[in-house]
């Protein structure tokens, strides 16, 4: 599927509008049912297994259960994301357990400054190759 | 069947927005962040409104949504010479190296803003082993741009803790999206979202781009934006062809499965000229995950062999020298390919990567904890950005330390970013040594129609720019966008059609929906009715048509003249019955006319391979009657115009020049 969403943890992300699931699917599939007040996916098939939608959730409300048309049951594949890493465990169809951690990001989310310390456009150049960033020494050609 | 009109009888009209802009970017991807942050900051002082439509959100949207664990072009230490020498050997010698020498002199900046940005970029440690992000700067190894060392899986590859990646760029991308929003006034510039489904062409100026259409996917709302100047940044093209999973696994593409070839339609249709088209990409990866090998073959050393443990590139070279030389050394992912093809089509299959050998290989010089970093190290390369085949891995009990795993040959895909090069034919930056005039036509990738720029997948002829590239380039693009509307500052964007039509035509399928779908006693749910067809359908019959025409996995990529003849005429019916397409609501809307882009995008793509009487790419597609490589005719660029004002698509060649020795 895909990802689906557990009924008992949705908590439709308490009334809003639109959930945070619906906010950040790629691919449009996440809906909110207004009358039961809980998401899901509405087009299991067109479902890339990208996992913002189970990384983003407030209540850990989603996962994943893969592709019943090639992989067998069983296994599961679950993110805890974090604010600069983020924690996988993968259970085996078999019970082996594995868990890793990796970074996802070296400076705090909401801090980045695009053009701290970056020079000013030089109009002069706007026609020539070649970036603002960059010197004309970097892209000239020898 | 007879053609409906949209009188807005049965469905409410939408609120119509208008928008102006000077620079307008359509999609929010690596390459439209990219331009986002370059345009902004030439932009601001002078007062031009950039304004961004992203058909989703921006933190996690294009191909680099799930995220990547290595970005694939860095230059580096390298000669940005050699960059283009590999790209042109891995797509059969037809290259505009012009391009390709220009994103390889750009690429590395954005590279090293992405690492200030906080992408974890792992470096090479005093002992020769890799640290990543947050060991090496525990280890306080130096950034990029401070002449920090990367860890190469390959000598253009460098490994990434890429989990974020797509997020950390998009607020770089949003923040200067704000700063010229502040600089200019508007109330907003990023639109999320919001849908475009075809270019406005200007009323007074032949051949001039003066906006585009797009609706939201979220409200009964259409967005008319005017525009100086417009930039394609969508993907490539998905589920064009049937895939080889048919069930839920439909959406496992290997590329972003929301990549519906948009780019190609509206350039097409706005009258851009395109490029290799007939270029496509089928990566061979582990079998139905479609997880990445890169990383197995570049950086663990693994081989890949057929099930008699023979080397398929080895036991095949004989032939393969025979039928496409020079081509064959060095032996590229498209012959690659072909190599494994023959085995499987042979019995010899499946085809195996031997990750277990490798890592056993690999374990053998190492200490435990060494090893553990190590399967980490694999684990993660499936973790950032496919995450489906660790799932898969664990559903088969896989572990790559212990036991090899399949790989095979996927469906094919259109695109411009990665192995492939199929886009729009733009003018290059012009000073390149050797270049032919007729590259270069002032504005650095702007399109054959005025006004109308290329970025990362619809720039064609120049593949292998990857995230990276596919962000500089768009750069290179905006920033070519502001001197654009710098050098027309009076322009004033007059749309052709008239507002009211356009409009009925997006709310076509929404109208004929609720016209028909109580006819039948179908629950919505069910998509059964002689008055329409709906998206889902609409997608299957295309993909079958490309499928057992024009080269799908059910021939082995294998068509010719007869079958394209065949396959052309089915399209243009399907194309017919587009007309017909309904939506029950506005995410139906969205995949209506997704699939509508993906029908030019195929249409395209199988003109182009009828055009050119040759077989260029053996391994990603075959002409079965001109089964091989035919220099002497055929080394040039295979380009097309759609005529929108007649209608006509014609395709033509232009001379290929070699710039780099």
């Amino acid at each position: 599927m895909p990802s689906f969403v557990i009924r008992e943890k949705c908590d439709g992300c308490k009334g809003q509008d639109k959930t945070a699931c619906m906010y950040i699917c790629p691919n449009d599939l996440m809906l909110l049912d207004k009358e039961m007040m809980k998401a899901y996916n509405q087009e299991p098939e067109q479902c890339w297994e990208c996992y913002n939608c189970v990384k983003i959730c407030p209540q850990q409300a989603i996962e994943v259960r893969t592709y019943a048309d090639f992989a067998p049951l069983g296994a599961s594949t679950i993110p805890m994301r974090g604010t600069d890493s983020i924690m996988w465990t993968i259970k085996f169809r078999n019970g082996v357990i594995k868990r890793f951690k990796f970074p996802i990001r070296l400076v705090p989310e909401g801090s980045v400054d695009p053009y701290a310390g970056k020079p000013e456009p030089n109009y002069d150049d706007i026609k020539k190759p070649g970036l603002f960033t960059q010197t004309a020494d970097q892209v000239l050609v020898k | 069947m007879e053609k409906e009109v949209n009188n807005f009888q049965f469905v409410e009209k939408p609120e119509v927005v208008e928008i102006d802009a000077d620079i307008l970017i359509i999609g929010g991807g690596m390459s439209g962040c990219g331009t986002a942050f370059e345009a902004a900051r030439w932009a601001n002082p002078k007062g031009l409104k950039v304004v961004m439509f992203d058909k989703a959100a921006i933190d996690r949207s294009g191909s680099v949504a799930m995220g990547l664990s290595a970005i694939n072009t860095y230059i580096g230490e390298n000669d940005v010479q050699d960059y283009v020498r590999y790209v042109r050997s891995d797509l059969m010698g037809i290259i505009r190296e012009d391009l390709v020498w220009d994103l390889g002199r750009i690429v590395d900046d954005s590279v090293q803003l992405f690492e200030e940005w906080g992408l974890p970029i792992w470096k090479k440690g005093d002992d020769g082993f890799s640290l990543d992000g947050f060991q090496a700067r525990d280890a306080g190894k130096p950034l990029l741009k401070d002449g920090g060392v990367p860890v190469r899986s390959g000598k253009w590859q460098i490994m990434i803790n890429g989990e974020s990646y797509k997020a950390i760029v998009a607020e770089a991308a949003k923040k200067a999206l704000e700063t010229n929003r502040v600089a200019t006034g508007m109330d907003q510039n990023l639109y999320e979202r919001v849908f475009t489904t075809r270019l406005l062409l200007d009323a007074n100026e032949p051949n001039r781009v003066a906006g585009a259409i797009a609706f939201s996917v979220r409200e009964n709302k259409v967005y008319v934006a005017r525009a100086n100047s417009v930039l394609i940044a969508t993907g490539g093209a998905v589920n064009v062809f049937r895939p080889r999973s048919v069930g839920e696994g439909i959406g496992r593409t290997w590329f972003g499965v929301w990549n519906a070839g948009s780019g190609y339609a509206m350039g097409t249709q706005a009258g851009a000229e395109l490029t290799l088209m007939e270029n496509r990409f089928v990566p061979m990866r582990f079998k139905d995950g479609y997880g990445p090998v890169g990383a197995w073959f570049l950086f663990f050393k693994a081989k890949a062999t057929n099930a008699l443990g023979e080397d398929y590139c080895v036991t095949h070279a004989a032939e393969i020298k025979e039928m496409y030389a020079p081509y064959d050394e060095p032996m590229g992912t498209a012959l690659r390919n072909h190599a494994a093809m023959l085995d499987m089509k042979a019995g010899k299959g499946p085809i195996y990567m031997h990750t277990d050998v490798a890592m056993q290989e690999l374990a053998k010089t190492m200490d435990p904890k060494r090893i553990k970093h190590l399967e980490a190290e694999a684990w993660e390369d499936f973790l950032d950005m496919s995450i489906s085949q660790a799932g898969l891995w664990a559903a088969d009990d896989v572990e790559p330390d212990k036991v090899k795993s399949e790989i095979m040959p996927s469906e094919p895909y259109l695109l411009g970013s990665h192995a492939g090069c199929a886009g729009f034919w733009v003018s290059g930056p012009g000073d390149i040594p050797g270049t032919p005039a007729e590259w270069s036509w002032g504005y650095n990738r702007m399109s054959t129609v005025n006004g109308l720029f290329m970025a990362g997948d619809n720039v064609g002829a120049s593949g292998h720019k990857f995230s990276s590239g596919s962000h500089a380039e768009g750069r290179a693009a905006g920033k070519a966008m502001v001197a654009w509307c710098l050098d027309h500052p009076d322009y004033k964007p007059t749309i052709k059609e008239s507002v009211d039509e356009l409009v009925a035509e997006m709310y076509a399928p929404r109208e004929l929906y609720e016209k028909y779908h109580n006819y039948t006693t179908a629950p919505q749910n069910v998509d059964i009715n002689p008055h329409y067809i709906g998206p889902r359908m609409l997608q299957f019959r295309l993909m079958k048509i490309m499928d057992e025409y024009v080269g799908g996995v059910s021939t082995w990529y294998t068509t010719s003249k007869t079958m394209l003849d065949e396959g052309l005429k089915k399209l243009a019916v399907l194309k017919e019955d587009a007309q017909r397409m309904a939506a029950k609501d506005l995410h139906e809307l969205l995949r209506c006319w997704e699939n509508y882009h993906r029908i030019w995008a195929a249409e395209a793509h199988a003109r182009h391979i009828y055009f050119r009487e040759e077989t260029r790419y053996p391994g990603y597609y075959y002409r079965g009657d001109y089964p091989k490589i035919n220099d002497a005719e055929w080394k040039c660029f295979n380009n097309s115009k759609y005529d929108p004002a007649t209608g006509e698509w014609v395709n033509f060649k232009r001379d290929y020049v070699q710039l780099v020795d």
